[in-house]
């Protein structure tokens, strides 16, 4: 990416044309790979959603009892559920919990898995292999049933709270793969020079490794946003954490209203199930184009 | 693993305790089974200090329980929690922890407090069959499926279909299974009524005699199917895409230019040249995914009605049973667990160089 030299003449105008010509060309990027570019679109628009939607939208509270499990119209986009609520309007409120969570436990995730693993990679000896046998230890416990009963034993009815916990949970996938990086990156000349000027682990890490491994850390956290999507829904849907209005609720109303096994109500179980669906691929469709642009050996043509 | 093999070179070789347990430890199946002897105990004890130490201790609210709906003195109370239990809470937290260990060892892991006087590992044996039977037949079948089409997308990777298979598949790879699975359940079994979902539920149809018979077996798989058919739509994609990659970097590979050029059939090629080492890093896979797959069994099979332990842990998490709760999640690592240490041992044996250089 270009540095121009604006400081020169901070005009605000330049400042406001400089920010454009940046973001034009980050979408310049973004779209060298097609689906990768669908993915990012789809990822906005439900931020966008999440964001916006919610005020242009309105809330779900009102039903309407003479439509129940009415078909799409132009009234109800994706028809009504069993109380005769817009389901279209359920999804759009229901999205901000999701993508909370999911960009939370994405950054947590990260920050835990990037300095575990390049502390550990770079100061190595007992410490690391403290770490990695634990982390070997730690990959083997099924994550769902364990996240399942620490939230029967644990209220967990706030967002944050379920994204530390997931991100605590997680933390040695991310750390394996960060620490193999940082493992192959060490025996690198300028991250040796660095070591051996003594610039300290902070230096090291922050201004000679990190930057190198950028495309391993978007990967990563995509991933660990992907985790937390599938985790949380699950929990939602067998009503295991007590959030209201989300994804995962819808389906566990429609579960446990019987609604699922009811023709009319196609609309209420197949939105959400299609929101999530959407969701998760957009994130990983849109990490093919982030892992162009931060790995510019895999851009092609 | 490099500290002992540089030790042995430097110092002369001397027949301390100290060398044969390093050599010892450092032979791989020696510790495979130490790490998995490790993991087992590392879940034991996570599990002890969470019911225990946890701010709602469960045994307390247990105790206020029993006081509560039957009037009973908090010693009364305590006692019968005890037994329920197999706890002695009258003795202090580190002796708690080693009768626990103890009576674990022994193989009791409590009596279920919803159904009392039941032992929780009889309820155990009754439902964990039928996860193993599910998970273990979809991974199977998806393995095979997702090598097979793998391999074969690998050699027509310039073919007009190939973006539609490999597109597939990373789609179906990245969707949680429990959508796919209810996806399965409302469009095949509700709404296009192909599928008699209704009878389908529960492990087999009652008054079905077990035994080696075509009438039992078909059945089981009847009503095993959409587990079975969740889990292999789920997870081949992912060995697909794995697969054709690992063919296609070992189609460049030297020793299949030579096999090649000594003129070996193609069909010889493929299984014993390429199939074969290209399939290794999957091997690793299988493993992870196992516990991927067992742990999202808690959804599918709630989704189902199927009756296997991810179905009954759920029960017991909604009805507060913390004995069952604690067995069943420990039986459900320990499955994993020791299917790893299984994996790691088939891996061992098929790749002598993991062996040698201790895994790394």
């Amino acid at each position: 990416m270009n540095m121009t030299a604006v400081t020169e003449h901070t005009s605000l105008v330049s400042v406001v044309v400089d920010f454009f010509r940046r973001i034009g060309h980050f979408i310049k990027l973004m779209s060298r790979n097609k689906i990768g570019f669908l993915g990012f679109l789809l990822f906005l628009s439900f931020i966008f959603m999440a964001t916006v939607g919610t005020y242009l939208i309105e809330e779900p509270t009102h039903s309407d009892i003479t439509a129940i499990y009415s078909p799409p119209s132009a009234e109800h986009i994706l028809g009504t559920d069993s109380q005769g609520k817009d389901i279209w309007s359920q999804i759009v409120h229901g999205s901000t919990d999701i993508l909370k969570m999911a960009l939370f436990t994405g950054v947590i995730t990260t920050f835990i898995g990037v300095t575990l693993g390049s502390v550990s990679a770079l100061v190595g000896g007992n410490f690391d292999a403290f770490l990695s046998m634990m982390a070997d230890i730690w990959l083997t416990i099924p994550q769902f049933p364990l996240l399942a009963v620490i939230a029967t034993l644990v209220k967990l009815n706030n967002i944050l709270m379920l994204s530390v916990l997931l991100s605590v949970l997680s933390w040695a996938g991310l750390y394996r793969s960060i620490r193999a990086q940082v493992l192959s990156l060490k025996e690198r000349d300028y991250v040796e020079a660095a070591i051996a000027l003594d610039l300290g682990l902070w230096h090291t890490v922050f201004h000679e490794v990190l930057p190198n491994m950028m495309s391993y850390i978007v990967i990563s956290f995509t991933f660990a946003m992907r985790q937390a999507i599938y985790a949380q829904v699950g929990l939602v849907f067998l009503g295991l954490v007590p959030l209201t209005r989300n994804w995962g609720v819808m389906i566990n109303l429609a579960w446990t209203q019987g609604a699922i096994f009811f023709r009319d109500s196609i609309y209420f179980i197949m939105a959400p199930v299609t929101a999530i669906a959407l969701f998760v691929l957009s994130v990983v469709w849109m990490t093919r184009s982030l892992e162009e642009i931060f790995n510019p050996r895999l851009r092609t043509g | 693993m490099n500290e002992s093999t540089t030790a042995n070179k430097t110092i002369p070789k001397q027949e301390s305790l100290g060398y044969w347990l390093k050599k010892i430890y450092s032979n791989f199946w020696v510790q495979k089974l130490a790490r998995t002897a490790f993991t087992i105990w590392f879940v034991t004890t996570i599990i002890f200090l969470l019911v225990r130490l946890m701010p709602s201790n469960p045994i307390e609210v247990y105790i206020n329980e029993l006081i509560l709906q039957y009037g009973l003195t908090y010693d009364e109370a305590r006692d019968q929690a005890a037994s329920l239990f197999a706890l002695d809470l009258h003795s202090p937290m580190y002796v708690q922890y080693f009768d626990y260990l103890n009576s674990l060892l022994h193989g009791s892991l409590g009596t279920s407090l919803r159904s009392p006087g039941t032992p929780v590992t009889s309820i155990i044996l009754k439902y964990l069959p039928w996860t193993l039977f599910s998970v273990g037949i979809g991974l199977l079948i998806s393995f095979t499926v997702g090598v097979a089409i793998g391999m074969v997308t690998a050699y027509q990777r310039d073919s007009w279909w190939e973006p539609l298979v490999s597109g597939m598949a990373s789609v179906l790879s990245s969707i949680p299974s429990y959508i796919i699975g209810i996806v399965l359940l409302v469009v095949l079994g509700i709404y296009l009524e192909v599928i008699p979902v209704n009878e389908m539920r529960g492990s087999m149809t009652p008054g079905m005699q077990p035994g080696f018979t075509w009438e039992f077996i078909s059945d089981i798989f009847f009503h095993a199917f959409l587990p079975i058919a969740t889990y292999v739509l789920a997870t081949s994609g992912n060995w697909l895409l794995t697969m054709k990659s690992s063919t296609m970097s070992t189609l460049g590979e030297d020793y299949v230019t030579v096999a090649r050029a000594r003129g070996l059939t193609e069909g010889r090629i493929i299984t014993a040249y390429v199939g074969r080492n290209a399939m290794l890093p999957l091997v690793t896979q299988l493993l992870i995914s196992l516990g991927f797959v067992v742990g999202g069994s808690i959804l599918i099979e709630n989704i189902f009605v199927y009756p296997g332990i991810g179905f009954r842990l759920l029960q017991s998490l909604n009805t507060r049973d913390y004995p069952l709760m604690q067995g069943i999640f420990l039986i459900i690592t320990v499955s994993v667990v020791i299917s790893n240490l299984l994996a790691d041992f088939i891996y061992g044996w098929l790749d002598p160089r993991v062996r040698v250089a201790g895994g790394e």
